[in-house]
């Protein structure tokens, strides 16, 4: 199935397409952040030459404000683009080194398959959460390392799929064939068999995408995020530390509908893509 | 089946000892060292120096490690706390229990509603109530649940004033029995919310296995015949159909247990709950790293004990399934 067709069959399915709409919009507001946001986000406003702390949603801020006088839906949007490039990157780093071990482990088998699936069995007793909070803290808190801790773990469920995936291909008369052809490993690898598990790593990589963008806000949100940064998570984590969840409904809402509305987007087009691909392939 | 069991805890003693010493090395060679963060670098080179005899940290790397290693495996000693200066198991003690508490009420919850849920979902096939039932179990399983959590609180602590916003006991309280402990009022009240957040979050997997397996339990003959009997729908849903559906359902749970104890750190972060996951994040803000590390191995252990446990109940609940 070529990736057109996926695309295709993607359109068809009704929560699938409201997915691409949902994610296609924050893509576009992820884009043209700056012109979106009316304020600097890290701007402290005034109102009558006091700090214009804590107000609630009014014609001028919109969402309100912070307890140091930011506008929240400044800060919600410009956030949209650490999720994505969050989720993207981790999806993208993720896919390959997944799609990769699995197709040399199930092409080769033997020793080298034993090996590589001893390792993803060992990384299979890691808790995912403790595992990101922990390495992060212990690294520099940035959105790199965010990145890297969250494929370090998750390329495990990719490579598994994938390997399974590739294990029945190989006995496949095209792949016998274009041995028997003359072809090298890597060509039949790469030329023959990928392709056919390329609609399976798109869909190992929208749920990639979904744990990476909640990992990153979970990491930010409990402080160790990049401090830099403007995230939907630590816009939680201050309004956290500051109490908001008493005083300011307005601050702790927005971004936690944004990392919501998000992913159930990515949720969907997930849906869309497990139906495609074969709902029996994963127990989930 | 014991040979299988066997090769099971072998297994998973191997992935354990891996990571604990990738662990063990992970936390000494990474840049924040953690003797630095420890030591306030005013005390002088004397007190210093003492420090670090006092927890062992002037030996070469090696004899560390083999030290750990051998206190972790005759005493049971995961090393010192640098911040409370007590030995790490003592602090952690209590808080595997609290954990596991947590995450199974939470997961019973969670898959008691998916269950009916699911079913219900199902047997409305093609409707708009099943798709905006899909589409609320999607939002719970995208909803970060450390933001449901907040959200909960201010509803439900703050605003209408029915729970506890944090903890686990009002404080004060005074132990009188280990069964008292955990089965009294205040306790309960201050599990709820937790639980239900978390159970929240992890709703969705029940919710969608079960419509899946009801969908294809609804066909079969008894169904028909059930309706044909005139039975009431509620009838026909939970007492033939549903219960024929049960069997993946129930064995996912049993993979999900593993999942959710790893899975409680952020709830518990949210609540104060004073568990496991909640003390890995103290503990890492505090350069505590004795704590970290063992108590990311505890919740590891736990893990891999969970996931042979499903292994097991596998066998028992689907008798076709034979170990090798």
């Amino acid at each position: 199935m070529s990736l057109g067709q996926v695309l295709q069959l993607l359109i068809r399915d009704r929560l699938a397409l409201a997915g691409i709409i949902i994610v296609g919009t924050f893509v576009l507001v992820a884009i043209f952040a700056p012109w979106i946001a009316p304020y600097d986000p890290d701007q402290i406003h005034r109102v009558d030459g006091r700090v214009a702390r804590l107000l609630p949603p009014s014609s001028q801020f919109w969402l309100g404000t912070t307890n140091l006088g930011r506008d929240v839906f400044s800060q919600v949007v410009m956030g949209t683009r650490i999720a994505l490039e969050v989720g993207l990157l981790a999806a993208f780093m993720v896919t390959f080194v997944g799609t990769n071990v699995g197709l040399i482990a199930g092409y080769f088998g033997g020793r080298i398959d034993a090996f590589l699936m001893r390792i993803v069995d060992i990384l299979y007793g890691i808790p995912f959460t403790p595992f990101v909070i922990l390495l992060v803290s212990l690294l520099e808190p940035s959105i790199w390392n965010v990145v890297i801790a969250v494929s370090l773990l998750t390329w495990r469920t990719v490579a598994r799929i994938c390997r399974a995936q590739v294990l029945s291909l190989a006995e496949r008369p095209f792949v016998k064939a274009a041995r028997v052809a003359g072809a090298s490993h890597w060509r039949i690898m790469y030329r023959h068999i990928l392709p056919n598990i390329l609609p399976l790593a798109l869909l190992e990589m929208s749920f990639v995408v979904a744990w990476a963008i909640i990992a990153e806000a979970s990491v930010s949100f409990i402080g160790f995020g990049d401090p830099r940064a403007i995230s939907w998570g630590k816009i939680l984590h201050s309004a956290f530390i500051a109490g908001a969840v008493r005083t300011a409904p307005w601050w702790v809402a927005p971004p936690g509908v944004a990392i919501v509305l998000l992913v159930l987007g990515v949720h969907f087009i997930t849906r869309g893509l497990e139906s495609i691909v074969n709902p029996r392939l994963r127990g989930e | 089946m014991l040979a299988f069991m066997a090769r099971r805890l072998l297994e998973a003693a191997i992935s354990l000892f891996v990571l604990l010493t990738i662990v063990f090395f992970v936390f000494r060679l990474l840049p924040a060292n953690p003797v630095d963060a420890m030591v306030d670098a005013s005390l002088g080179p004397e007190a210093i120096a003492r420090l670090y005899a006092e927890f062992g940290l002037d030996q070469p790397l090696w004899r560390q490690y083999v030290l750990y290693l051998k206190n972790i495996l005759t005493k049971g000693d995961f090393g010192m706390s640098f911040f409370f200066r007590q030995p790490a198991v003592d602090i952690l003690a209590d808080k595997i229990i609290n954990t596991l508490i947590l995450a199974i009420t939470s997961l019973v919850i969670a898959y008691a509603l998916g269950i009916i849920w699911g079913a219900l979902l199902a047997w409305h096939r093609g409707t708009p109530f099943e798709t905006a039932g899909i589409t609320a179990a999607l939002a719970f399983k995208a909803a970060p649940e450390f933001w449901v959590g907040m959200i909960f609180v201010m509803i439900f602590a703050y605003g209408l004033g029915w729970f506890p916003h944090s903890g686990m006991r009002e404080p004060g309280y005074e132990e009188t029995s280990l069964f008292l402990k955990y089965f009294n009022l205040d306790f309960l009240r201050h599990l709820v919310l937790p639980a239900t957040v978390a159970a929240l979050g992890s709703i969705a997997t029940p919710t969608l296995l079960m419509r899946n397996t009801m969908l294809e339990v609804m066909h079969e003959d008894f169904v028909e015949l059930a309706k044909a009997k005139g039975l009431s729908t509620a009838r026909i849903i939970y007492l033939h159909a549903a219960r024929n559906a049960l069997l993946p359902v129930v064995t996912s749970l049993a993979t999900n247990l593993g999942r959710a104890v790893g899975g409680m750190v952020l709830v518990e972060y949210v609540f104060s709950w004073p568990g496991l996951g909640r003390e890995i994040v103290l503990a890492a803000t505090r350069y505590d790293y004795p704590v970290a590390q063992a108590a990311f191995l505890m919740i590891a252990a736990m893990v891999m004990l969970m996931n042979i446990v499903a292994d097991l109940l596998y066998g028992y609940l689907d008798p076709r399934i034979v170990y090798k």
